[in-house]
């Protein structure tokens, strides 16, 4: 059995238990257990670097730490939380002055950073810990016929200097891991734009228009369901899809799930154990269900 | 000092500022070809958004149009721009130094000012509700662990980033 740390972020447990449990149960499936440490805190993702670059930078290493000290590599899931911390225990380990730096802060609190600990993606995890050939070998009920748009978001990918999970124009984990399950991965316009979800409080027009072009792309397309990997793109697009309505008329009736949901379902895990509810999927996802059961 | 000079010394103290905050040391390697406004997805729908504006604003040394505009808080930061820019010019991660230079001087929008309230109140800036934490035992899932939010505030008082909320609640 491979054990992680579990990073789990505040918009998952905040909104989302039908990623957190889709997750959960399809690692536990897997082989890999997740360890849940106390006195983790925000990961101080892109609206905590707009206010102060330094001390973001020492909260992702703070949670490192935590970490460190029980000796685990971390697994993320949401992409707001594996950029701050991914990007922190890159550059950290790159720079010994910023190192220095963020280590004098990290002195107040009783830590050090030391830089022995990977931050890990949970399709990281999925690649290499599971690798496709056992992933495969653990799907009990392929999803046969299922169409799905695969939705990257920004921050899985990008900076991908520093974040390395796949090439940040062209990349295919996602896409290979849709496959993987059994579903077919569809293309689709402008696949790798921006869900817009960074500008919703600050311009909510403006995050609606690119949330609504990634909608509209995806329904010409014909898919039968988008698979993101964050929470902030989920609701972009979920919640998306309710605003559009109110706001223009426009129905696309376009299911979103967590591609660890499609992983739950492939994996036999039956949908009635995975909250999916009207609180969690504003937009319904029976007809997915329909389809694979 | 003749006009032309003055806007000289401007633009050599504004974006030496820049060039001296981390995410800002790449600015003065853009030439301004606007491989970045074309790979913004924000810039494709409003006017009101141009990372190519933003930087020659900033090199002309245009501080305060720059850092009391609203445009520095329209990028999505989606990193496309980084990723392509030719001069390697980290221009998401120069876009974060000048909102923390317009936060430090008082520009502060009032999401990032709830953002940062959150931040020292809870550890987190999405709350978790009671609703969903009692619901966790009946859905299945573990308790959550303790939010470290002492080591948080010790953390935010170390760096300033207190002093910066302090300053904007007094405004």
């Amino acid at each position: 059995m491979t054990s992680y740390a579990l990073f789990l972020g505040c918009l998952i447990p905040a909104h989302q238990p039908n990623y957190e449990l889709s997750a959960r149960k399809s690692l536990a499936k897997l082989g890999i257990e997740l360890v849940d440490l106390a006195n983790m805190t925000c990961c101080a993702p892109p609206p905590v670097q707009s206010i102060d670059l330094e001390t973001s930078l020492a909260i992702a290493a703070y949670n490192i730490c935590l970490a460190e000290e029980a000796d685990l590599d971390l697994i993320i899931l949401c992409s707001g939380c594996f950029e701050s911390l991914s990007m922190a225990n890159a550059m950290l380990k790159a720079d010994e002055q910023l190192k220095a730096k963020v280590n004098k802060i990290l002195s107040k609190v009783g830590k050090e950073f030391l830089g022995n600990k990977d931050v890990k993606h949970y399709l990281q995890v999925l690649i290499d810990d599971v690798g496709l050939k056992r992933l495969k070998q653990s799907v009990s009920k392929p999803l046969t016929n299922l169409k799905v748009a695969a939705f990257y978001g920004c921050h899985a990918l990008r900076p991908s200097e520093l974040l390395k999970l796949d090439d940040p124009e062209r990349p295919k984990v996602l896409e290979t891991l849709i496959e993987t399950v059994g579903a077919k991965s569809v293309e689709y316009l402008n696949k790798l734009k921006c869900c817009g979800g960074l500008l919703k409080g600050y311009s909510d027009d403006l995050a609606l228009s690119l949330a609504r072009e990634k909608i509209a792309n995806i329904t010409r397309a014909g898919a039968d369901c988008v698979a993101t990997l964050c929470p902030f793109c989920y609701t972009a697009l979920d919640v998306g899809q309710v605003l559009l309505k109110g706001k223009f008329n426009e129905i696309y009736d376009m299911p979103v799930l967590h591609y660890s949901e499609l992983l739950a379902f492939a994996l036999g895990i039956a949908p009635k154990e995975l909250a999916i509810t009207p609180a969690t999927h504003k937009i319904k996802v029976d007809k997915v269900v329909s389809k694979i059961s | 000092m003749i006009q032309g000079e003055e806007e000289k010394t401007a633009s050599l103290e504004f974006s030496e500022i820049v060039t001296s905050r981390l995410g800002g040391e790449t600015i003065r390697r853009c030439y301004q070809c606007g491989t970045c406004a074309s790979s913004c997805p924000v810039a494709k729908i409003t006017e009101r958004f141009n990372p190519r504006e933003i930087i020659k604003l900033s090199l002309l040394g245009k501080k305060d149009e720059v850092l009391s505009g609203e445009a520095i808080w329209l990028c999505c930061s989606c990193y496309n721009c980084q990723e392509r820019c030719p001069q390697k010019v980290e221009i998401a991660d120069l876009i974060y130094a000048l909102r923390n230079i317009a936060f430090e001087e008082g520009y502060i929008p009032n999401i990032y000012s709830d953002f940062a309230s959150a931040l020292l109140d809870d550890g987190r800036i999405v709350k978790i509700s009671r609703f969903y934490e009692d619901k966790r035992p009946a859905l299945g899932l573990p308790p959550l662990q303790p939010t470290g939010v002492d080591a948080l505030r010790k953390i935010l008082s170390a760096t300033g980033f207190d002093r910066l909320q302090q300053k904007e609640k007094s405004q």
